[in-house]
């Protein structure tokens, strides 16, 4: 049973360098269970979908990526991919709802378009959340078009993402009548209601751990429903806690690890021993660190999620192994 | 590239193809050229661009200049320890610092250095107005590319007054996680591409020109534009862009000195990576993009770099001695130390290779490869170590 049975808007933040982009492809992948549709989509234009998928750029549509991860019984549901971009969303705004049609290119022409998707504050947001809001939201009644059943939205960095979310209000302070500003409101209903949670993807290290409780208490603030704590890149845990506690004060057993890597059929030097101890003196190093970030990380009083760092990378493969753990620890 | 042509298996024959790889970075050669006035430290977000911009900062006054780092967001522990805990753009001294230079730091605020330039440019009455309207309130605080033009805005103000009075021979810049990867050397022209632009003398036009000039195309936006986003909005903006009409003229003339200063020669550029295939690519990016506009670029920084285990086991080995080991039902903690060792080579081979390859597409760029700390930085010996294993070459 997933943790997050009424949401359908899955916004994935975090701070740059975490990983983000690849939760998110990884909770899609994870949603999409047999029969359910889901929406990954990207919004800074760096097209990290179709690279972490391997296909051509995304345009502004959407398309079939893959199927989701199977379920027991083998069943998958289909993820489907989305690159917003700000100009194509006026552009398609105004087409749909004001049948601009000579005024639109005037618009255009006068460099209307582009005042509004570069300079304008907050518009370039509003019209990709706009979107987002559009794909959620969507019913029936337009027959050509997908319903999701979730949407996941790899959203900015976790110092923008309150900005980001919010700014159709700040829009609306500008625009205090008209329908933008009704559109506006009606889009920040949906964003603070429990359909939407915003998840954000930490490591444990010090400055990520803290921009994450920052950006937590600026969210509640908002009143924008925070989601979970992926916490990614966990370090392997191959030595027990007395282990690491004896490689801290560089008392771990030489003789017998001498005696064991011969055992295991390994031709023993001094300067392979010096090696591996040196090694397990860094790595408790950094799970000491880890341990002591862990523990703020549950302090936040969120529910939170581990994700493995991957040595070699990550490819397909690797994304559906990660979303296979985010099922199993109920995120999806 | 950091791993130096001593760690290659010796060649024979004419060096082809991926044989061309570029020098080791020289930090301490730049940071002693008594003509390296400016370092400016970019790279996408994660990256530990704030840690490299503060640690060279700080080997540079220890190597004897007078320096001032321009920070973005440092971690709080780390701002505590430079002195600036305090958002105010006032450059403070850092105590602590070895040697005979001198070392500054400051933490930009966005909204109060673009109010400056507004309080500068302006009549006092219409910088009021300026500041009051809900538009430059929005625009000043949340316009994607404030943050990037307000630090070249700052450095500009910070190189001229240390040129007038010899305050900083040295500024280091840290710049903000862009969300294209320049933004900061896209704003001076983005603004005046904008300021010059059809929509902003449309704008202006009621306000300076008589109304006959309103031809239909005109029409047809104003009534456009009011459907959409209301009168008041629109009336809004028409204010806020007749009001700084005026004072944009200074805005851009200096947001294109700041541009020239950047491609001078007392200029250099870092481009700060991590060893992960997204952050080279946009590392990738921001090199050619800097080469394209000329902008002088002194090298890459590839921080947090897995540390070389050494040693000759590899990841297979390692692992299926560990395999053994766990069949044998002893020796737990050696086979737990066999998969660390598995593990660390994983990621230095795929780093190494990760790297090898963003030097065959640019040999040209010399290369600082950092190793990973085993703990966090926030303190003045945690930079220094950094400093070190910035300027050690390879």
């Amino acid at each position: 049973m997933s943790d997050w049975p009424k949401v359908r808007l899955h916004v994935v933040t975090g701070k740059g360098g975490t990983g983000k982009s690849t939760v998110a492809s990884a909770l899609a992948l994870a949603l999409a269970t047999r029969g359910r549709n889901v929406l990954l989509c990207e919004v800074e234009g760096r097209q990290g979908i179709a690279r972490m998928f391997d296909v051509d750029p995304l345009p502004y549509q959407e398309r079939r990526l893959t199927t989701g991860l199977p379920d027991e019984d083998g069943g998958r549901g289909v993820v489907h991919a989305l690159h917003i971009d700000a100009e194509s969303a006026l552009l398609e705004y105004l087409s749909m709802y004001y049948r601009l049609g000579r005024a639109g290119k005037a618009l255009d022409r006068f460099g209307v378009i582009e005042f509004a998707t570069t300079i304008a504050p907050g518009v370039r947001d509003v019209l990709l959340t706009g979107k987002v809001y559009e794909a959620v939201q969507r019913n029936s009644r337009n027959k050509s078009a997908i319903e999701y059943d979730a949407v996941v939205l790899d959203a900015p960095p976790t110092g923008r993402i309150t900005q980001f979310l919010n700014v159709s209000n700040e829009l609306a302070g500008l625009a205090k009548v008209g329908p933008i500003k009704a559109q506006s409101d009606t889009m920040m209903t949906l964003f603070r209601s429990p359909r939407t949670a915003v998840h954000l993807v930490t490591v444990l290290e010090e400055m990520p751990v803290q921009e994450t409780a920052d950006g937590i208490a600026e969210l509640r603030t908002a009143k924008l429903p925070v989601g979970g704590v992926i916490v990614n890149q966990v370090r392997p845990r191959d030595l027990d806690a007395d282990d690491l506690a004896a490689a801290r004060a560089g008392t771990l057993d030489r003789d017998r690890i001498e005696a064991d890597l011969a055992a295991g059929g390994i031709t023993v030097s001094p300067a392979l021993v010096d090696g591996l101890l040196a090694e397990a003196a860094d790595h408790a190093e950094r799970r000491a660190l880890e341990d002591s970030q862990r523990e703020l990380v549950a302090g936040l009083d969120v529910p939170s999620y581990e994700l493995p760092r991957m040595a070699g990378g990550i490819d397909l493969g690797g994304l559906y192994e990660l979303a296979g753990l985010l099922r199993a620890q109920g995120m999806a | 590239m950091a791993r130096s042509s001593a760690h290659r298996p010796s060649r024979v024959g004419p060096a082809t193809g991926p044989g061309h790889h570029a020098d080791p970075l020289d930090v301490d050669a730049l940071l002693d050229d008594p003509r390296t006035g400016i370092i400016v430290c970019c790279g996408s977000g994660g990256v530990g661009k704030t840690t490299t911009s503060a640690a060279l900062a700080l080997r540079a006054a220890e190597r004897g200049r007078k320096v001032v780092v321009l920070t973005i967001d440092p971690a709080r522990r780390l701002a505590q320890s430079m002195g600036i805990e305090e958002l105010d753009n006032t450059p403070r001294p850092v105590t602590g610092v070895q040697g005979s230079g001198h070392l500054d730091a400051m933490m930009l605020d966005m909204k109060r250095t673009f109010d400056e330039v507004v309080l500068s440019q302006a009549s006092p009455e219409k910088a009021r107005q300026i500041l009051a309207n809900p538009f430059y309130i929005a625009l000043s605080s949340s316009f994607a590319g404030t943050q990037e033009y307000m630090a070249m805005e700052k450095l500009g103000q910070i190189h001229r007054d240390a040129q007038d009075s010899g305050t900083y021979d040295l500024i280091v810049v840290d710049t903000p996680p862009s969300r294209s990867a320049l933004d900061f050397l896209d704003a001076p022209e983005r603004l005046s591409s904008f300021l010059d632009g059809r929509f902003v003398r449309l704008l202006l036009m009621p306000a300076k020109g008589p109304a006959k000039l309103m031809t239909a195309g005109i029409g047809l936006i104003t009534n456009a534009l009011t459907k959409i986003l209301g009168a008041q909005f629109l009336k809004d903006l028409q204010t806020f862009v007749t009001a700084l009409d005026t004072v944009f003229g200074g805005f851009r003339q200096r947001a294109q000195q700041t541009y020239s200063l950047l491609k001078a020669d007392g200029t250099a550029f870092l481009v700060v990576a991590a060893p992960e295939a997204d952050a080279l690519r946009e590392a990738e990016y921001f090199v050619e993009r800097l080469s394209e506009d000329e902008m002088p670029l002194a090298g890459l920084v590839v921080n947090r770099a897995s540390p070389d285990p050494g040693g000759e086991l590899s990841a297979d080995e390692a692992m299926t001695a560990a395999e053994r080991l766990r069949r044998t039902g002893d020796g737990s903690l050696t086979a737990g130390l066999l998969r660390l060792h598995a593990d660390r080579v994983r990621m230095v081979e795929r780093e190494r290779t990760l790297r090898e390859r963003f030097a065959t597409a640019h040999p040209q760029v010399a290369t600082a490869v950092v190793p990973a700390l085993a703990g966090d930085v926030h303190d003045l010996d945690g930079l220094r170590r950094v400093g070190n294993l910035l300027a050690r070459r390879h």
